[in-house]
């Protein structure tokens, strides 16, 4: 890893000059011969890449309206250039969305169109060649498929989209990346990201009850493959182990107890984030969409109810019903799938929650809108309910709150800087860089109004703030889950009284 | 007389082209499958909705204005008086002139400066703006000359080198009716038609595909409604494999 400079965000950030070449070290571990194979990708590059990457852009455009429109569309306005997280954090100009998107688009152009198979220097058409290649494997995982871009494009045209097909591409010509593949394979093999089995994962929950009972008094149950239960959860498996994702899942646990349902998990389908959205593959997307669905139906529950990922809620609320679906098997007066967040948020409109906002006192939150949430899904019935949602969670849960700028909230908030499949260490420079958006928008509510932590519902944010926020001055625990304030301030019944128990 | 037949044939291969090269565009838009809601969010979660969103997305570049306030203004500026501009012409492919197009007339006068004022706006961007210089292409540029080179010359014709209007007016109704007329010359009348008849040319093999690749644009065109209906196409085939 080479050295780097964190970013300054002691003052508002800049839109930056360009730097040529600031980031194009910067590039992912290429996935080993067994995780594409385990795929069904090939191992290594085939020798007729250049043919083969050509042909499967071809394939794509005839398979995505998406990606036909825009690569079409753009008219290089530049609306979208100062848009990017990782543009403003490190000033290399292909990190502006539409230099991002050009690198596929000066290839489709010039195999796909007139002007560019013709007039190729007219029109910024390129040979695929072997440095165009390089490039699309550095730049395009530099992309953490937040949305942002496609906000202010006045086409919509989505970088993530591209992004998505120029990775499909690379894996069928036998360049995936190590991160992203590893991973896909460990969920069809063993059911979750982490690879988790059965066994550990009924231990972790064993764990959790015990300390639940520990500190409030009260027998909470986490069960796991319980048959006949009402709700299925389906959490990223982080959510098992890391910090703060647990103190979140012990949120949703007793939600869950004071609501009176009956829930369980599922060791099959132990994994809420479907990473193959990230490398842009329908298929396997599918499949891993389709464990969630056998696993319902093995069990027998009524509904499906998703713990806070922002890219997996993304996948479930818009995807999962075209993969995997009709779920007409489930309980029709339910939304098929549910958010954590909209379970709870009922409850607590209802009135069915005690909640002690007091518990929270020691903190004063703000909350980071998580991309794919806030641009790739809904909360609610209403539009934007993926904003009001956690936000009336938070203050049913807290005295304290004052939400970031508004340039930096709701649609046009800033990714974490490690989405998209990008949560990785050898990505580091990039994910410190690309935080640096947020990290200067937290600084400001900290400066101005005391702001102590900010909560999250999505696992990549809190696995990659976590990591970064202590080069920007913060603690790795000023990160918190949603549910892990709800946690705190819920009043179980029977709950013996103990004023220290607030996990911070 | 000759003069005019070039210009005749000229003006239905480029009416050709464009429609028909633009009817197939529209066609590989419409007949290519979208597999995926991806809507950006929040997104209207009605088809009326959907509506409106893309009425003020394509009336008033609602998302160009968030992006970027100069942009936004010398683009929208650009667009609104080419549309002035484009119903104004109608009275010279029109008789008798329609009430509104009449209506029109004066303000579409004014529309031929703002036009070129937005067109100049934008170009400035190109070079002064180093994040947009360097995504821009010659293309890019010349896209720009060719329609200020158009709004140039058509002010011209108003304001510096009178043509016979009459006559044009003729040549034009006779190419619609079949029954050709002399076209009048002048440099700068026949300079217009031919940057007019270029631009229809280039229009559907071009980045002017922008116009109707909006209408198609699930980011803004889909209904935010996953859960409420099954989005279902027939699920892509992973052809070779």
């Amino acid at each position: 890893m080479a050295d780097f400079d964190t970013p300054d965000i002691s003052v508002p950030i800049e839109i930056p000059t360009l730097d040529r070449g600031a980031m194009h070290h910067s590039s992912p571990f290429p996935a080993a011969p067994d995780h594409q194979e385990a795929l069904g990708f090939p191992g290594e590059l085939v020798d007729d890449w250049q043919s083969k990457a050509i042909n499967k852009l071809g394939e794509l455009l005839g398979k995505s309206r998406a990606l036909q429109v825009y690569m079409d569309s753009c008219v290089k306005c530049g609306a979208c250039t100062d848009k990017c997280h990782y543009f403003l954090g490190s000033s290399d100009p292909k990190n502006m969305p539409v230099a991002r998107q050009d690198l596929l688009r000066k290839v489709y152009r010039r195999y796909f169109t007139f002007a560019g198979k013709h007039f190729p220097w007219l029109v910024g058409a390129e040979d695929l060649t072997r440095e165009v290649l390089d490039d699309w494997y550095t730049y395009f995982h530099q992309c953490s498929q937040c949305r942002r871009c496609s906000v202010y494009c006045p086409y919509g045209i989505d970088t993530a989209e591209v992004s998505m097909a120029a990775r499909e591409i690379m894996d069928h010509i036998g360049k995936g990346q190590k991160y992203c593949n590893e991973i896909i394979g460990k969920v069809h093999k063993i059911g979750n990201n982490l690879g988790l089995p059965e066994a550990a994962l009924i231990d972790t929950l064993e764990g959790l009850e015990e300390d639940i009972e520990e500190e409030t008094g009260v027998k909470v149950r986490l069960p796991v493959n319980e048959k006949g239960a009402d709700i299925l959860l389906v959490t990223p498996s982080a959510d098992f182990f890391a910090e703060p994702h647990v103190d979140g899942l012990i949120g949703y646990a007793k939600v869950f107890h004071q609501a009176g349902v009956s829930w369980t998990v599922s060791s099959y389908a132990s994994e809420a984030a479907n990473f193959a959205m990230f490398i842009g593959s329908y298929e396997q997307m599918q499949k891993i969409a389709e464990r969630i669905r056998k696993a319902a139906e093995d069990l027998g529950v009524k509904r499906i109810i998703f713990g806070e990922c922002g890219h997996a809620w993304r996948v479930a609320y818009n995807f999962m019903n075209t993969l995997a679906g009709p779920f007409d098997f489930l309980d029709s007066n339910y939304p098929v799938p549910q958010h954590i967040c909209e379970f709870t948020n009922d409850l607590i409109e209802k009135g069915e929650l005690t909640l002690d906002k007091s518990k929270n006192d020691h903190m004063t939150l703000t909350f980071h809108d998580s991309c794919n949430v806030s641009r790739g899904s809904r909360m609610g019935d209403k539009p934007g309910g993926q904003f009001t949602i956690p936000r009336a969670i938070i203050k049913a849960c807290c005295n304290n709150f004052h939400d970031m700028a508004a340039d930096a909230i709701n649609e046009n908030t800033f990714c974490c800087g490690g989405g998209g499949g990008l949560l990785t260490d050898d990505l580091l420079e990039l994910r410190t860089k690309g935080a640096a958006p947020r990290m200067q928008a937290l600084k400001e509510v900290v400066d101005e109004h005391g702001v102590t932590h900010m909560a999250a519902i999505c696992a990549i944010c809190k696995s990659q703030f976590s990591k970064v926020m202590p080069k920007y001055g913060f603690d790795m625990d000023n990160v918190v889950s949603v549910h892990q304030l709800v946690s705190n301030a819920i009043v179980l019944d029977g709950q013996t009284a103990n004023e220290n128990a607030a996990v911070e | 007389m000759a003069l005019g037949a070039v210009y005749a044939v000229l003006f239905y291969f480029a009416v050709a082209i464009f429609a028909i090269g633009l009817a197939f565009r529209i066609r590989l838009y419409s007949r290519t499958p979208a597999p995926l809601k991806i809507p950006t969010t929040p997104a209207p979660v009605t088809q009326a909705g959907v509506v409106v969103r893309m009425a003020k997305e394509v009336i008033f570049f609602e998302s160009l204005f968030k992006a970027n306030k100069w942009t936004w203004l010398f683009g929208w500026v650009f667009h609104f008086a080419l549309l002035l501009v484009l119903m104004r012409h109608l009275r010279y492919f029109t008789e008798p002139v329609w009430f509104w197009v009449q209506w029109v007339q004066p303000f579409g006068l004014y529309a031929g400066f703002a036009m070129v004022a937005g067109l100049a706006g934008l170009w400035v961007r190109r070079f002064a703006v180093e994040r947009v210089r360097y995504i821009s292409s010659p293309s890019d540029h010349l896209m720009l000359l060719l329609l200020i080179g158009i709004a140039a010359t058509g002010l011209m014709m108003k304001y510096v080198a009178h043509t016979d209007i009459l006559s044009l007016k003729s040549f034009i109704l006779g190419l619609i009716y079949f029954d050709w007329q002399p076209i009048p010359t002048g440099p700068v009348l026949l300079a217009h038609l031919s940057l007019v008849l270029l631009l229809m040319i280039i229009f559907p093999f071009s980045k002017l595909l922008h116009a109707p690749g909006v209408f198609f644009s699930p980011g803004r065109n889909q209904v935010d409604n996953p859960r409420e209906k099954r989005h279902f196409v027939a699920p892509p085939k992973a052809a070779g494999e």
